[in-house]
């Protein structure tokens, strides 16, 4: 491999490294923008769609449903997205919404507890939840060659998808009256209620949007790596929030852009810095804190949030 | 009316008291008349290993299969006591580990102990039980310095350490042809010392390194890492460290397309490697200390009686080693009687030549296990299949040849 292979190869990396964050980060910008609420149990609700849907393929596989690959990923995307969106709408009425009204400090602590329940439940409930667990192979395996360079089909697959999925939460956010719903709580939630904005059922809804996507990233992240397990999401909440601190927290194309510079950066730096492997997390928290210090709206963030 | 009611409860209420009464007297003298129940002293032991959190596979079965060695002991009637386990979850995590071990040393009722399967946590724990006089007997971890890097009394190991397994695969991979290695640990002490003594054994044999990187063990993404490996392209990589990040390893190692070899040391040697992976885990190499288990009569027996207790997990690689160590620590207590300090020292001391469900156990002045013997395993169909009996070693099926 030459010097340009090995860049393109690792750019090819860092990209979808990168898209699996951004899909993190557009849940924190998107509960941030809405609720003030910093949501760490977000990274968790990431994990439980990909058990979740591991959970459906076992059905599936049960019932003898498990024939065309499509309509199997058809389904499982759908009907996890649905359960965790009903987890998250659940424990939001439970845990999140009766602190809503306390300073952040308490939903931040109240999101953290919650993820670690969530997290040791999947562990005891799930059958021998504690071992590491292997995704069905769904999507095309093949690949092909550009010079050294190996692209594989579920890599491009992935990456059009999750483009798309950030796409279309943008599309609900900007462009339906649902939308324009949850804008209004963000901007004032007093104000749009006198406006006739039921805002119990737009949090419910940002909390199900919100969980849905989290699902989503969670199978496709399943897919990409062919496994997963029930610890994933701790530290994925963490880099999700941090890639949604440099994009801007509260800018939807934001999360996209942090998400993807997280990603580079982890990859460049395991790759061409001495030692680089066990400190790229240092390396690009580094980063992030210059970000804090220097920006601290992030890359698109305006001087006032400019929420979704 | 009103009288008659309450005149008929209290004849009643009287009836079941006497009635109570009764059945405890009786309950009573049965338990003086039957054989040796009720006069046994109780006797507290504990087990610490990771119950929760990413390693909790392995530490379940070594827990079960620790119950499994005390249960037998508790049914067989020459016992001299009654033997009670204090599970313990030190989560392998260095600080919880401390903690676990604090809160069963400092419970005077606790004899002795097994001991954690994560090196990190064993040598955090070893001057804990030391100063607290609690004889502890690690059971899966396998950092040497845990035994050799003091000399205290009460800690004792069953398993063997990095230093035996390195040696043998450094040996076995020269023998076979492969010169180069791109090595992959993770950064903790586990890891680490993995490297060092996979590195002194592969350079004295004239084998050469390409490259080694260190992995941090919460790590999903390993492509970055991979991909500067394919760029050597090495004869095999080396992996030290544990399941959860050699499942990861292997599969981006497959999705990348790069074409050598695949070892990992015994971290990966777990049930879940090879059905997390599938058809993927396919000749990968492990190796583990002891006689394979299923090889050896009391092994077998052991798997049985495992199977038998109807266990949600499987007993993965460590688990006879916690058998072996619920053995020899109610051994010891039997012999000398229930005082940590004599327990300590019979079970140092007096530990030689020991049959057990895993070879011979004899335990050096550190309170080493100098186990003769390591097993290498390649994942063959799904299993685990001693490197001896494998179609590999048959000829069969092939290895990715060195370049």
């Amino acid at each position: 491999m030459t010097f340009l292979d090995i860049l393109l190869q690792q750019s090819i990396n860092g990209l979808m490294l990168g898209i699996m964050y951004s899909l993190v980060a557009v849940g924190f910008t998107l509960y941030f923008g809405v609720l003030d609420v910093i949501n760490f149990a977000h990274g968790d609700f990431f994990m439980l769609g990909g058990f979740m849907a591991l959970m459906l393929y076992a059905i599936a596989e049960a019932v003898g449903f498990a024939g065309n690959a499509l309509v199997v990923v058809i389904y499982l995307f759908i009907g996890s997205m649905i359960l965790t969106g009903v987890v998250g709408v659940v424990t939001e009425r439970v845990c999140v919404k009766p602190v809503s009204k306390a300073p952040m400090l308490i939903s931040l602590l109240v999101t953290l507890g919650l993820g670690i329940a969530i997290r040791e439940a999947v562990r005891v409930l799930y059958p021998r939840g504690s071992d590491p667990k292997g995704f069905p192979t769904l999507m095309p395996q093949g690949s092909f060659n550009v010079g050294n360079i190996v692209i594989r089909y579920e890599n491009l697959i992935i990456f059009g998808l999750g483009i798309a999925v950030i796409m279309a939460v943008n599309f609900l956010i900007n462009r339906t009256k649902m939308g324009a719903a949850i804008r209004a709580v963000a901007q004032d939630g007093e104000a749009a209620m006198m406006m006739g904005v039921d805002l119990d059922r737009t949090i419910d809804i940002t909390f199900l949007i919100g969980s849905a996507v989290a699902a989503v990233a969670g199978i496709m992240n399943g897919f990409y790596y062919g496994q997963t397990m029930f610890n994933i999401g701790a530290m994925m909440g963490v880099i999700g929030f941090s890639a949604a601190v440099i994009g801007g927290l509260g800018n939807i194309y934001g999360a996209i852009v942090g998400g993807i510079l997280f990603g580079l950066l982890e990859t460049f730096a395991a790759a061409a810095l001495p030692y680089g492997a066990e400190n790229k997390r240092v390396f690009a928290f580094l980063i992030v804190i210059l970000f804090l210090v220097f920006r601290p709206t992030g890359i698109l963030g305006e001087k006032i949030f400019e929420r979704v | 009316m009103r009288n008659r009611f309450s005149l008929l409860w209290k004849r009643s209420h009287k009836g079941l008291v006497l009635t109570l009464c009764l059945l405890l007297v009786l309950g009573l003298v049965a338990a003086q008349c039957a054989p040796g129940a009720g006069k046994k002293e109780t006797v507290k032991i504990s087990f610490i290993g990771p119950l929760t959190g990413g390693n909790a596979g392995p530490g379940l079965g070594g827990r079960n299969s620790f119950l499994l060695a005390v249960k037998e002991r508790n049914e067989d009637p020459d016992t001299k006591y009654n033997y009670e386990v204090v599970q313990i979850d030190d989560e392998c995590k260095p600080d919880v580990g401390v903690q676990a071990a604090l809160k069963a040393s400092s419970d005077p009722d606790v004899v002795a102990g097994a001991s954690h399967y994560c090196s990190m946590v064993a040598i955090s724990t070893a001057d804990t039980f030391h100063n607290q006089g609690m004889p502890s007997m690690v059971w899966g971890a396998v950092l040497p310095d845990i035994t050799y890097g003091n000399d205290y009394v009460e800690i004792t190991r069953v398993n063997g350490t990095q230093i035996n397994q390195n040696e043998v695969h450094a040996k076995m991979m020269y023998d076979m042809g492969y010169r180069t290695v791109s090595i992959l640990h993770d950064t903790t002490d586990y890891g680490r010392g993995h490297l060092k003594y996979f590195s002194e054994s592969w350079e004295a044999l004239g084998g050469q390194i390409l490259s080694v990187q260190g992995v941090n063990v919460d790590q999903q993404d390993y492509t970055a890492e991979l991909t500067k490996i394919k760029a050597e392209n090495p004869d095999f990589i080396y992996f030290g460290g544990l399941t959860p990040s050699g499942i990861p390893i292997r599969k981006q190692m497959v999705k990348l397309g790069i074409e050598a070899q695949f070892n990992g040391t015994s971290g990966i040697k777990n049930e879940s490697f090879n059905e997390a992976l599938g058809p993927d885990a396919e000749g990968v190499i492990c190796f583990l200390e002891g006689a394979p288990i299923d090889e050896l009569p009391g092994g077998k027996a052991f798997l049985e009686k495992y199977e038998a207790e109807g266990y949600e997990e499987p007993p993965e690689a460590y688990g006879p080693f916690a058998y072996v160590a619920g053995h020899l620590i109610i051994d010891a207590i039997e012999k000398v009687g229930p005082d940590r300090a004599k327990v300590a020292e019979e079970l140092e001391k007096n530990t030689k030549d020991r049959d057990t469900i895993i070879g011979k156990v004899s335990f050096d002045d550190h309170g080493q296990n100098i186990v003769p013997l390591i097993t290498a395993y390649v994942s063959q169909d799904g299993k685990w299949v001693s490197w001896n009996k494998s179609e590999y070693a048959g000829g069969q099926r092939q290895l990715v040849p060195p370049k």
